[in-house]
């Protein structure tokens, strides 16, 4: 059984099918890219494992348990953290008071919370920020912000949805680094990506979806290299003469 | 505990107040502000921390007013009674409304609450076999002296903001921000969003239900159009919490004693100055003023409510550092 498992998941919004039949696995401890065009349907996938949006139809499975139904409080506490694409920051608190928020989901008392939330802070490197405001960070802090603040719920997998997206190259690599540290911390992580540079790096395996299915699997270097791929990226004329 | 000196030094001239001021209307007002900074503190835990605006606070202060009451008049119970057993029969009230408009988002809690009050009202007043109807309810008053209700009161009051200040340091005070800052982000931290703003209505619904009970224990009387009365409970509910700021800890006390200083200063005309000026010059546009001017605090309170949403939208607590620079400013101007 794998660590984590989507199955014939999809998701129409009336007629239209965002996500359509995506099957897909993920192993403890790996980085799992998915990739696609924009609106191609990865952040739907995302918004249909920590049930945002309700399946239309399919299941989802985590650590050999059906989470597909549960609520999407229910789902966070069994372990699966998310950041969102457009940062949710908690505006009008401290950085520090955003990630205590959080913490409380693992700790009886508040200085538990306080001293988890100390220590997230610390590992992303957001400690020159901690009393600030949520809503006066730049966005690279913001989007660090969300990591740190998903972390503390202590997940065993995250979601992480275009955390580069925005960022200088300065900035990338820093977010890089920091992804391998959460990954190398023992967390599995999902994330979506538009910049091949982040994903091909970081990703153990690849899916690549188009209109809402998916159209490829495996390797970063097998997914770059598939013709259907190169094809819904950059259109038909450029597809490999194979 | 330096943080508590203020508010400590604030609770001991409280506790002092009933030997300085004798008089009993003086005393009266103190009641009423101690009462409202109650009912504050309940509409600013669930509206200003938690971000679910409550129209209808009339609702639960009503139901706390006639609990009490109901208990003398139908039960031949002491009225204090009024004060747990008003707390209860608010929650028993929250709890279905809350249960079913917290699932959806929006202004839908709002209306709610608003069509809460008016079906409350509605029922106190058609309800005559148990209510009396529009010919209302007396109570007996237990003390002739406004000092034991003073007490009273300065309990609810003080336990209201001590419950307060313990609330939004716990789990439930970030868990309730966390809500009103972004409902998504909360309940995908792992917060059961619809639970805990049922935790938050409830111990709201408690506080202004105290209220009432003691409403009806201190005023005596006590009839549909006073104690639903959306102008003059609901909507004075939520100008105590934006006046003296939403959010804040102390906000509700220093807008109760606005709003009562500006509800009682109209009604009596300048505190009877008006009155006096009249029969002195004996003028009959003065006496005309007056009684425009007794009828005018609705008027006041909109007035008041502009100025602090143009020049202090976090209300006087919530804008103080801004407020008092611009008070060190004018002192430093005038020296």
């Amino acid at each position: 059984m794998a660590y984590f498992r989507v199955s014939d998941i999809t998701k129409y919004f009336g007629g239209l099918a965002a996500v359509n039949r995506v099957t897909f696995q993920v192993e403890q401890g790996q980085i799992y890219g998915l990739i696609g065009p924009n609106g191609s349907g990865k952040t739907t996938i995302f918004n249909l494992i920590n049930a945002y949006f309700p399946l239309t139809h399919g299941e989802i499975f985590f650590e050999g348990q059906m989470i597909s139904g549960l609520k999407t409080y229910q789902i966070c506490r069994r372990g699966i953290g998310r950041t969102f694409q457009v940062v949710k920051p908690l505006k009008r608190m401290t950085v520090m008071d955003n990630v205590i928020a959080s913490a409380f989901l693992h700790s009886r008392t508040k200085s538990q919370a306080v001293d988890l939330a100390e220590e997230m802070i610390e590992f992303c490197g957001l400690v020159p920020h901690k009393l600030k405001l949520a809503k006066s960070l730049p966005i690279a802090s913001r989007k660090r912000l969300e990591i740190t603040r998903a972390l503390a719920t202590k997940p065993k997998l995250l979601l992480l949805d275009e955390t580069a997206a925005g960022l200088n190259p300065h900035e990338m690599d820093e977010a890089i680094g920091l992804i391998k540290k959460i990954r190398d911390a023992g967390v599995t992580i999902i994330i979506v990506e538009h910049i091949m540079k982040v994903i091909m790096t970081i990703s153990d395996r690849i899916l690549a979806i188009n209109h809402g299915m998916a159209i490829a699997e495996g390797t970063p270097s097998e997914v770059a290299s598939d013709p259907e791929v190169i094809s819904a990226y950059l259109g038909e004329d450029f597809r490999a003469e194979s | 505990m330096k943080q508590y000196t203020r508010p400590l030094i604030c609770l001991a001239v409280l506790i002092a107040l009933p030997w300085i001021v004798q008089h009993p209307y003086p005393q009266h007002l103190m009641i009423l502000i101690l009462m409202w900074a109650a009912i504050g503190s309940g509409w600013n835990l669930i509206s200003g921390y938690t971000g679910q605006v409550l129209f209808g606070a009339a609702a639960f202060f009503g139901t706390g007013a006639y609990t009490a009451a109901l208990l003398v008049n139908k039960l031949e119970l002491s009225a204090w009674w009024g004060l747990p057993l008003g707390a209860v029969t608010s929650v028993l009230l929250a709890f279905p409304f809350g249960w079913i408009s917290f699932r959806l988002r929006g202004p839908y809690f709002a209306l709610v609450t608003l069509a809460l009050n008016e079906i409350m009202r509605s029922i106190a007043t058609e309800w005559e076999s148990l209510t009396e109807g529009m010919v209302g309810l007396l109570v007996t008053q237990t003390w002739v002296s406004k000092v034991p209700y003073y007490y009273v009161a300065l309990v609810l009051a003080a336990g209201s903001i001590v419950a307060m200040e313990f609330i939004t340091r716990s789990r439930l005070g970030y868990y309730f921000v966390s809500i009103r800052e972004d409902q998504d982000a909360a309940e995908s931290l792992g917060i059961n969003t619809v639970f805990y703003k049922m935790v938050s209505l409830c111990v709201s619904a408690c506080m202004i239900g105290l209220a009432g009970a003691l409403y009806t224990n201190y005023m005596g009387f006590i009839d549909p159009k006073v104690v639903f009365a959306l102008h003059d409970i609901s909507i004075v509910a939520i100008l105590v919490g934006i006046v003296g700021g939403v959010g804040t800890i102390y906000g509700p006390l220093v807008g109760a004693t606005i709003m009562v200083a500006v509800m009682e200063g109209f009604r009596s005309g300048a505190f009877g100055l008006l009155h006096i000026l009249a029969n002195i010059t004996g003028s009959p546009l003065v006496a005309t003023l007056t009684k425009y001017v007794t009828q005018a605090h609705l008027l006041a309170f909109g007035v008041l409510v502009i100025m602090v949403i143009l020049y202090l939208p976090n209300g006087i607590m919530g804008d103080w550092p801004i407020l008092r620079k611009y008070l060190f400013f004018w002192k430093r101007g005038s020296a």
